[in-house]
């Protein structure tokens, strides 16, 4: 087929798995519902004491595997998840995609759960060639491993291979599991809340870990999109350079991120009509937010984190707050900020109560991470679909 | 693209660009790397906290920035991709929670299981407030890591680029370090090139 | 209480990877943050690991082992009362 070629880059056809759905519109309910993704949970696997957390329940998962893509059965529950959420795109786009399509895997520690097997079942470029396989994908498969930011990276990634002429569509798919790995990392950091987690609200203390998988089709390719399908107009990652755990005090990295997706989409901090940042309700991180979009002029902007609902899901974060966000921005709606209650922050933000019946043209995702990562990416309807309140 | 300078640790052997600054074959990467930090007197004693990719990539990144002939560009960018992510520590921070009568996580291992900490040690150490990722592949993917380079400078994301390959699981090692710059058409250091080899 | 503090500063020196020092390079009352020693955040983590690990002392947040940590002598008195190891 004709690629019709603009200097657009658009990203439509997101999907997501998550405890609360295994497709975007159970999720998009579940929200709409507040039926939150974090639940009390009880599993020696996990922890010897009871705790909260985003968990996919296997069963559930097998039996849907089971119905829709038999050959999985034998899969990893990553890769279970992973494939599941690409169900939409290998059915409804792939096959008209054909070659000049690339494969973005977005995780932080993949198939945790069989690192003592073999290295071969572990490795994350492991992964990355089941997944290609299982959906038909030739080209060589990209991962990306960037702590918190990898899921959003790789949308910022798939963007400039994409103008670069290395291809003409990529599709990503992120995913990271709960481990007893990762909880009991952070538990040594004395970093988990004791309940569900409360981002940006006085008596926050800590996060609550998630499982996830999110993906999403990105495209130069006009003619495959629709009114639904966002543009994306700007993307940075600039490090802290401070501290390879703590975010910088006054947000440098993120600042600077921002600063330049602004520049990049000629916009000002007044065009933006809402924020789905990192919140992860952490002391630091989201005093850290705080400082930053403060010192981009941001604070008046409707601003929300998505850790509340589905907890933090890590390498899949960046991708899955992004299909949520956009998918609720098509239906004019803007979410509370879940787990909000009493403002903890020493700089003012306007954290969303929930907003509906709102044009969005507009909207900046946000993510940081260990490491001094951070990334901005901006998302604008396209001119002819962009509205005035 | 120019590449102005190449780095390549394998073997027991370090080069910057046509020199030969080490040769030094030691039964373990650990002692390998010290003696390669020791040599080359890199003198940053955080070193000794890092987990085994970090330290690969402070050395790499050390013998490439320190022996420049001006400053370092303030708007270096990091590019960074392996094989095997940070598996050493992995394993490591796994032996402190395996065993329920011996669960004693440690923070310090725990931070280092993300292959990106190594980006984000080098940022720290030269101060750059810049673009960094870290990329798995199944091998060395030279072209992916130019082209994604190429991408950075070509879109005004960075006016220098340190991108490399570094490889550490257990004992088996290989480490190559290109700073990149826009101007010119690559540089032919085709010796060091052609050496290179992933057993 | 003198081999306890000799104890501490040779756990400390490994448990930390502080390369290059010894026993004899920290002072009792030496304090181990900021300006004194030069730790941080998660050197004070890695000593709470510690201080379960070898003493079997748990804290339950991380400001009470800030305070037990100011120094050696202040670790040692602590552990001194509290240890159940």
């Amino acid at each position: 087929m004709n690629v019709v070629k603009s200097n657009n880059i658009y990203i439509l056809a997101g999907n997501c798995v998550t405890p609360s759905g295994f497709n975007l519109s159970e999720n998009i309910e579940a929200i709409q519902k507040e039926n939150i993704a974090i639940q009390e949970h009880n599993d020696q696997i996990y922890s010897s004491s009871s705790f909260y957390g985003g968990i996919i329940d296997n069963e559930l998962l097998n039996q849907t595997i089971k119905k829709k893509i038999p050959l999985a059965n034998n899969f990893s529950k990553l890769e279970k998840m992973m494939l599941l959420s690409l169900n939409n795109i290998k059915a409804n786009y792939l096959p008209i995609l054909k070659d000049r399509c690339g494969l973005i895997i977005a995780s932080t520690k993949g198939n945790i759960d069989r690192i003592n097997l073999d290295d071969e079942d572990y490795l994350l470029s492991q992964l990355g060639r089941k997944i290609a396989k299982s959906i038909g994908i030739t080209t060589d498969p990209i991962v990306v491993s960037n702590a918190c930011v990898s899921g959003i990276l790789a949308v910022s990634v798939a963007k400039r291979l994409i103008q670069a002429g290395m291809y003409d569509h990529v599709v990503i798919s992120a995913g990271d599991l709960f481990s007893r790995f990762v909880f009991s990392g952070f538990q040594s950091f004395y970093a988990v809340s004791s309940n569900p987690c409360k981002p940006y609200s006085a008596n926050r203390d800590g996060i609550t870990l998630g499982e996830a998988a999110a993906s999403i089709l990105i495209t130069r390719d006009q003619s495959i999109t629709d009114t639904t399908s966002y543009i994306i107009s700007g993307d940075s990652s600039i490090n802290d350079a401070n501290h390879i755990s703590g975010p910088s005090r006054n947000g440098d990295g993120l600042f600077k991120s921002i600063e330049e997706v602004l520049k990049n989409s000629n916009l000002s901090a007044i065009d933006v009509d809402c924020i789905c940042a990192h919140g992860t309700a952490t002391q630091y991180n989201d005093e850290m937010e705080a400082q930053a979009f403060n010192r981009s002029n941001l604070h008046e902007t409707p601003v929300f984190s998505l850790k509340g609902f589905f907890g933090h899901t890590l390498g899949a974060a960046g991708l899955l707050e992004t299909v949520v966000t956009l998918e609720l921005a098509n239906r004019k709606i803007i979410p509370p900020s879940f787990g909000y209650d009493f403002n903890g922050l020493t700089l003012p933000l306007a954290i969303s109560t929930g907003q509906q019946n709102i044009q969005i043209n507009t909207v900046l995702k946000t993510a940081s991470g260990f490491g001094g990562v951070n990334t901005a990416v901006l998302f604008q309807k396209p001119k002819p679909f962009f509205n005035v309140n | 693209m120019l590449i102005k300078h190449i780095c390549k640790i394998s073997n027991g052997q370090v080069w910057l660009d046509d020199n030969i600054l080490h040769e030094d074959r030691q039964e373990t990467f650990q002692s390998f790397i010290h003696e390669v930090y020791r040599s080359q007197k890199i003198a940053y004693p955080k070193f000794f906290k890092m987990d085994p990719l970090s330290k690969f990539a402070i050395v790499g990144s050390s013998i490439i920035f320190d022996n420049l002939d001006g400053d370092i560009e303030r708007d270096t960018a990091l590019v960074f991709a392996n094989r095997s992510s940070c598996i050493d520590i992995d394993k490591k921070h796994l032996d402190t929670i395996t065993h329920i009568d011996n669960y004693y996580p440690s923070p310090a291992n725990f931070v280092y299981t993300l292959p990106n900490i190594s980006l984000g040690e080098v940022s720290i150490k030269y101060n750059l407030k810049t673009e960094n990722a870290f990329f798995v592949f199944e091998e060395f993917n030279k072209p992916f890591l130019f082209a994604y380079s190429e991408t950075l400078l070509y879109q005004n994301k960075a006016t220098m680029v340190l991108c490399a390959w570094i490889e550490v699981n257990n004992d088996a090692y290989e480490g190559i370090f290109f700073l990149v710059s826009k101007e010119g058409s690559e540089k032919n250091l085709t010796t060091q090139l052609k050496n290179f080899i992933i057993p | 209480m003198i081999n306890l503090k000799f104890e501490l500063k040779t756990k400390l020196i490994a448990a930390l990877n502080l390369e290059g020092m010894t026993p004899d390079d920290i002072n009792d009352s030496d304090s181990l943050f900021g300006d004194g020693i030069g730790l941080d955040s998660i050197d004070a983590l890695e000593l709470i690991v510690m201080l379960d690990k070898d003493y079997g002392i748990k804290f339950t947040n991380t400001e009470e082992g800030q305070s037990v940590l100011k120094s050696i002598s202040s670790m040692a008195e602590y552990i001194t009362s509290n240890r159940t190891k």
